[in-house]
């Protein structure tokens, strides 16, 4: 059988039967629609990486990411020895103690095929970074690299893969969004969460003059200048005021942390929230 | 963090006026950049552009710094090799001597305050005159730029009419118009009777060996045209190949730093006055300057720091340099592109501080328009001062405390158990508002020093754990 023959049917040559679908084009099309079928049916499943923040401080935002996620019919599943996904050693400069914890990491999330993450800064350093620290490690390295097309920062999942904007949330507030400095500028992160806010019914959202203005944290920058860091986030401050927000929505518990540790110290009754305790809420 | 000029730091954050003019200065830059970048469609193409020429340039630097030599010699120009900062200030200093000048007139320039000029020109008993307004008034003042773009950001007109009546004798003056005028007439006077000018070089071409500067005031073509003599001053890394990559970076210089499509004057300098020309010098030197330069060229990484063409973007969009300003910043360069160049022309044990002086938030790299890779030659560098540290016997603290901190997030029960203690030992309101010191230590007392803490939870393991259980009954 030629190679015409294979692609128009057998038996049929190209000059006989134009009309009818050639199989050549339709069997791949199957194909593709039957592994569709599968890749949704695998979607259905998601790991959680909540972070070691949140997991030790910010508990809730984690509770709230995994009820949006099984609203939308995902499962849950956390695999319980994760910790930490090596950021802090690694943005002070400590590489090889980053980079046992990834190791650490790569293990724990071997088999986990999306994992799905409350924290821009902490994806970004899964998916960005680990190919730095495992450069000369072929093998670690190879799966780091696979890493990237698995790792998803929460409010991008919604957008991207689940591809849902509106997720029946209810939350009375004007509120405004802060832009995390590592989810605006490594995963480019900047409409996705406001269209998902734009979506919660009852929710005003507003925009602050320096929206994209770090807020100081910046990790262990924090205690090392801890002063610097302060003006930082009164700084960021003053702008969420002068919005008139009564709560700072973000996708970085980090930041909420800064930017509520702020708050509380200036007395300044505004709360911090989650992208994903705001999505949770009704 | 050791070596952290603190009190310093904690001036600059609490003069409420200063922090006021920093960050309405950068704000404003900031703003006017962004509006010309509106106009240029092909921004981010001309990035890729500068950054794929200056690459090229870096790589093959030795081969285009021998033909802008042959070039800038063939114009009638002569070079001098500075291997650093004391050989290129030397070179001024004897030619001073040698030709009995006294008063040298300056334009703005960078590299000239890297090899501290003025002070050594000045202890010779020679008279260094800044003539950019802004550099004039920080050299009133005794001070050092606060700002690569922009000297004297910092001050504000009432500052520079205190200064003037100080130091000019005149009347108080505060409307900027009429400060410029008598600057102005000051400076006239020194141009007319200057023995040498010095200039630095924003750019030099390698096929033409030509100096170009750009500028605003016109107090580049006057020093470089008026005394008998110009020296220009110029980094090693300052080299374009040809005269047509400068269609590139012109665009993207102006607007980057002040939001001008293009500066009021560019000038390309081809060697001194020739025959029949009414302008220009006698005699031209070009200065070309290592000081630390060659040394960055070995690391392939690294090097990309040579790429910066001193817009000053970093700084004004920099959150750390809105708070510090420029003087707590050691050396010339301030701002994120000072954070990364100066610990690598000083060595990184001189300010070990400085590559951890900023929250990585990557607005610097964002704004770039070479596109250095600014926040991952911070991770660089402090990988490098730990480094060192090391080797010194220095730091152990930290290093055991990330050393403890790794093995605890590699050993899931170990990690939950220091969870549950610290959750423990913070818990209760008795304790947390009044921290005993003994455990009001280290970060937690740098946290606590701005903040208030997080609330004590259970963590999510314990709290999944149950809610999994509820959902098996």
């Amino acid at each position: 059988m030629s190679c015409r023959q294979a692609f128009w049917g057998a038996g049929a040559t190209a000059g006989e039967n134009k009309r009818t679908l050639p199989i050549g084009l339709i069997l791949p099309f199957c194909a593709l629609s039957a592994g569709r079928l599968l890749e949704f049916r695998c979607m259905r499943r998601v790991s959680l990486f909540v972070t070691c923040i949140v997991d030790q401080l910010f508990p809730e935002i984690g509770l709230a990411m995994a009820t949006v996620l099984e609203r939308l019919g995902y499962e849950i599943d956390f695999p319980e020895d994760q910790t930490c996904c090596g950021q802090p050693a690694f943005n002070t400069g400590f590489r090889d103690e980053a980079r046992s914890v990834a190791r650490h990491f790569l293990r724990v999330f071997r088999d986990a095929e999306y994992i799905v993450v409350p924290s821009g800064s902490c994806t970004s350093m899964i998916a960005h970074h680990y190919v730095e620290l495992f450069a000369d490690e072929p093998d670690r390295l190879a799966e780091a690299s696979r890493l990237e097309s698995r790792v998803w920062e929460f409010s991008k999942f919604l957008t991207e893969v689940a591809q849902v904007e509106d997720v029946g949330a209810r939350f009375e507030r004007v509120v405004v969004y802060h832009d995390s400095c590592h989810g605006l500028r490594e995963l480019g992160i900047k409409e996705g969460p406001r269209r998902l806010l734009s979506h919660v019914r009852d929710l005003t959202l507003r925009e602050m003059d320096s929206a994209q203005e770090c807020c100081g944290f910046g990790g262990t920058f924090s205690v090392k200048l801890p002063e610097v860091s302060g003006g930082m986030a009164r700084t960021k401050i003053e702008s969420i005021v002068r919005a008139g927000a009564e709560a700072v929505v973000g996708i970085d518990a980090s930041c909420l942390m800064q930017i509520r540790g702020a708050l509380l110290r200036a007395k300044v009754p505004i709360r911090t929230l989650h992208l994903a305790e705001v999505l949770a809420h009704r | 963090m050791s070596g952290v000029p603190e009190e310093r730091f904690h001036r600059t954050l609490a003069d409420k006026g200063l922090q006021e003019a920093i960050r309405s200065s950068t704000v404003r830059l900031s703003d006017h950049r962004r509006t010309a970048l509106e106009t240029l469609p092909e921004y981010e193409e001309l990035r890729t552009q500068a950054n794929a020429v200056k690459r090229h340039t870096i790589e093959n630097l030795e081969s285009y710094l021998k033909q802008f030599e042959s070039n800038a010699l063939a114009h009638g120009a002569q070079v001098v090799w500075a291997r650093d900062a004391a050989e290129a200030a030397d070179f001024v200093l004897e030619l001073a001597k040698r030709k009995n000048a006294r008063l040298i007139v300056k334009s703005k320039s960078m590299t000239t305050e890297e090899i501290g000029l003025n002070e050594r020109l000045a202890h010779h008993g020679l008279e260094p005159v800044e003539t950019d307004l802004g550099e004039y008034i920080i050299q009133l003042a005794g001070e050092r730029p606060y700002h690569i773009v922009a000297p004297a950001l910092h001050k504000t007109r009432y500052d520079v009419a205190a200064l003037f009546t100080e130091k000019l004798g005149v009347a108080r003056e505060i409307e900027i118009e009429k400060q410029t005028r008598i600057a102005r007439s000051v400076l006239r006077e020194k141009f007319l009777a200057a023995d040498i000018g010095v200039s630095g070089a924003n750019f030099l071409i390698a096929d033409s060996g030509a100096v170009v500067l750009v500028e605003n005031e016109g107090n580049a073509r006057l020093t470089t045209t008026a005394p008998r003599i110009h020296v220009a001053i110029a980094g090693i890394e300052k080299l374009l190949p040809r005269a047509q990559d400068l269609a590139v970076f012109l665009k993207l210089l102006g607007r980057s730093a002040t939001g001008q499509p293009l500066t009021v004057y560019t000038s390309f300098l081809t060697g001194p006055r020739r025959e029949a020309e009414i302008d220009g010098p006698d005699e031209l030197y070009v200065v070309l300057l290592d000081n630390g330069r060659t040394r960055l060229l070995a690391d392939a990484e690294k090097r990309q720091s040579l790429y910066c063409i001193r817009c000053g973007a970093c700084l004004n969009h920099c959150p750390v340099y809105r708070k510090l300003g420029g003087h707590n910043y050691p050396g010339a360069y301030s701002g994120p592109i000072g954070a990364i160049i100066t610990p690598q022309f000083m060595g990184v044990m001189h300010h070990p501080w400085l590559p951890f002086a900023s929250s990585l938030c990557g607005a610097c790299g964002e704004v770039c328009p070479v596109k250095i890779d600014i926040p991952k030659l911070l991770l660089d560098l402090r990988a490098d001062v730990h480094t060192a540290e090391a080797r010194q016997g220095q730091g152990r603290l930290e290093r055991l405390g990330f050393r403890a901190w790794a093995w605890v997030m590699r050993h899931p029960r170990m990690y939950e158990m220091a969870g549950l203690m610290a959750s423990a030992l913070l818990a209760g309101d008795r304790w947390r508002s009044r921290l005993p010191d003994l455990v009001n230590q280290g970060p937690l007392r740098a946290w606590l020093s701005q903040r208030d803490l997080p609330p004590v939870a259970k963590s999510f393991h314990r709290l999944w754990r149950e809610r999994r259980k509820a959902a098996a009954k």
